[in-house]
């Protein structure tokens, strides 16, 4: 068994939501009680479509949220504990990069104040092995060292993608959270990005945490998938297992829609009824108001999530044996 | 398929000129004739103020009481822009004045700048109650005519050059707090932030060294406009007699002690009042050129 780098516990994000009425306060329950574990040197992919609360998820374990409740151990240190101060310098093993790599790089500074920057914050080396790791860190992301002394907008989206990479290994960090870092570029630099990650991850032994909307990406880089609805993992498997057999009739749903690139193809596409919003309830199961295999079981009780096979936990009475 | 992603970008290899933000703005503002014309001004009187003694023909202060011809005498050869009621020589008095209109407009809107950068950087990021105060307090102050206020600061503070300065630095405060707080509170939502936070950043270091620069174009836009105004209200505020004392060659004050040879020497009240709208009219070009130079924002 591998090591757990990563153990959330019944992570919990809310957003207070102002009312009409004064006194009663709603939340916006962005991430609601979820738990999962990342092995070292592994990718789990988080899915889900937007607004299920994945990139929540991301920047709560990163505490840029503070949770609500719940633990995030991080090699056995749970984090929500720390002070801000401690939180700060764990952030040299946590890393993140952005989706959006136009807004996620200062357009004031130059590439090589961008990347210098977690070096300084960190105290780590002087300013000779700064440049000379910047340097180096620039030609391991494919760029080269002479692109240090340019400007974002200089750069196109991927060459800048591949810069907010950059940033994330200065520090030599163990686990790097990638928060859509593919969906803001086309297609055909998607997959360079996305070798790029995969070869970075062999050679420094990273652990991923991969959260994207793209059935197909996460399919590409991930060892295990989280599937998120509403604030909750409903279904976590392993990659190839969850393509293949998806189990939750949310998975299905999501997995049917992905384009098969065969125009004479037809599938039977599984489509679900009615949108997010129309289907926020209190009790039972969150999505079942859209299921069509919805019993009275799911209108009553929260299902748990539950590992039917192993390595394959689902969050559906459909699979619960009692 | 490593060997893809390393060759992918290396199509431009040649070494190039690296374009920083300033640069690109600098290209834009030279664009425009009225703001080359409004910084022409703008130099002259900033080399009228520097090289003031080599330039004048007179001191500020040489009265020729004695000879009644010298006294009010019109432009001449000798004496370019006519001579005031003690004989003095304008063109001399206008080229000094400089010094000081130049020297309060600089000076109290640098003061300006950083209380007021200060003020709206904490309001902004910190929020809450912080910005509350704060913003209540700016409220205030803008709720009384600038010139009413600066009138009243000068009155507690006694009537001289310097307090003029100090009571137009602060009544600007809040015009500077304002602009940076409101552009603050945009810039700390952008990912960049976030981003520096994810590094492991303190709080200190995001707002100085990103929030902060990111913040401040719109200031040096609003800045180069104050300083007309500032010249404008020092100016006021001196021919109020609240400001510059006789014999100091103020062109506020020197506007009001023309006020009574209106009629008979108007080329004491021309000159000092020409070179006022003068310098107000190259700020006020500059400043409408820098903001097209940098508002529409470096397109990224």
């Amino acid at each position: 068994m591998q090591n757990v780098l990563l153990k959330v516990n019944n992570l919990k994000k809310y957003f207070p939501k102002r009312t009409t009425s004064f006194k009663k306060i709603s939340h916006v329950k962005a991430v609601d009680d979820v738990s999962f574990e990342v092995f070292e040197g592994e990718t789990l992919g988080i899915v889900g479509e937007s607004g299920c609360g994945k990139s929540t998820t991301g920047r709560t374990i990163m505490r840029l949220l503070e949770p609500t409740s719940g633990s995030i151990e991080f090699n056995g240190e749970d984090l929500s504990r720390l002070s801000k101060k401690g939180m700060r310098q764990k952030r040299r093993d946590i890393q993140m990069v952005f989706q959006d790599p136009y807004a996620s790089l200062n357009p004031r500074h130059t590439v090589q104040k961008i990347l210098e920057e977690p070096l300084i914050v960190h105290g780590i080396g002087n300013s000779q092995e700064r440049k000379e790791k910047v340097a180096e860190y620039l030609e391991i992301v494919g760029l080269d060292s002479y692109h240090g002394k340019r400007y974002p907008h200089q750069f196109s989206g991927g060459q800048r993608q591949r810069v907010g990479i950059a940033r994330a290994l200065m520090t030599n960090p163990k686990l790097i959270i990638a928060d859509e870092p593919v969906s803001a570029l086309d297609v055909s630099i998607q997959a360079q990005v996305l070798n790029l990650m995969q070869r970075l991850q062999e050679d420094l032994k990273l652990t991923y945490i991969f959260i994207a909307h793209d059935l197909g990406v996460v399919r590409h880089i991930s060892d295990r998938v989280a599937v998120m609805y509403l604030g909750s993992v409903v279904e976590l498997a392993e990659s190839e297992s969850l393509y293949a057999e998806p189990l939750h009739p949310y998975t299905q749903a999501l997995l049917s829609a992905v384009p098969i690139p065969d125009p004479t193809f037809e599938r039977e596409k599984m489509i679900i009824a009615g949108d997010i919003a129309s289907s926020v309830t209190d009790t039972g199961c969150k999505f079942q108001a859209r299921c069509p295999y919805a019993t009275i079981t799911c209108k009553m009780k929260i299902p748990d999530l539950v590992e039917v096979k192993p390595g394959h936990s689902v969050a559906c009475h459909l699979y619960s044996t009692d | 398929m490593p060997e893809l992603v390393s060759n992918s970008v290396n199509l431009n290899v040649k070494e190039e000129k690296v374009v920083g933000p300033w640069k690109v703005a600098w290209r834009s503002f030279k664009k425009s004739k009225a703001a080359l014309v409004g910084t022409a001004i703008v130099v002259f009187f900033i080399l009228l103020a520097i090289f003031g003694p080599l330039i004048a023909p007179e001191g500020i202060n040489e009265q020729k009481l004695s000879d009644p011809s010298l006294r009010l005498a019109p432009p001449s050869s000798d004496y370019w822009l006519g001579t005031d009621d003690f004989g003095r020589d304008i063109f001399s008095r206008v080229v000094y004045g400089a010094r000081i209109s130049l020297a309060v407009g600089f000076l109290s809107v640098i003061l300006s700048v950083v209380a007021g950068s200060f003020l709206g950087v904490i309001a902004g990021f910190y929020g809450r109650f912080i910005d509350t105060i704060i913003s209540r307090i700016f409220d205030i102050m803008l709720a009384f005519p600038s010139i009413l206020l600066a009138i009243a600061i000068v009155s507690i503070l006694g009537p001289s050059l310097q307090n003029a300065l100090i009571a137009i630095a602060i009544i600007n405060i809040p015009n500077f707090g304002r602009l940076i707080r409101s552009k603050v509170l945009s810039v700390k939502e952008e990912e960049y932030i976030v981003a520096a936070k994810a590094i492991g950043m303190r709080d200190s270091r995001i707002l100085w060294r990103h929030i902060l620069p990111n913040s401040f174009s719109p200031v040096i836009v609003q800045g180069t406009l104050a300083i007309a105004t500032a010249i404008i209200e020092a100016a006021a505020l001196s021919f109020l007699g609240l400001g510059a004392e006789a014999p100091q060659p103020e062109w506020g004050k020197m506007l009001a002690d023309a006020r009574v040879h209106l009629m008979t020497a108007p080329w004491t009240m021309f000159f000092p009042g020409l070179a006022i709208m003068l310098t107000v009219l190259g700020f006020n070009l500059m400043g409408d050129g820098l903001r097209d130079a940098l508002d529409p924002k470096m397109k990224n």
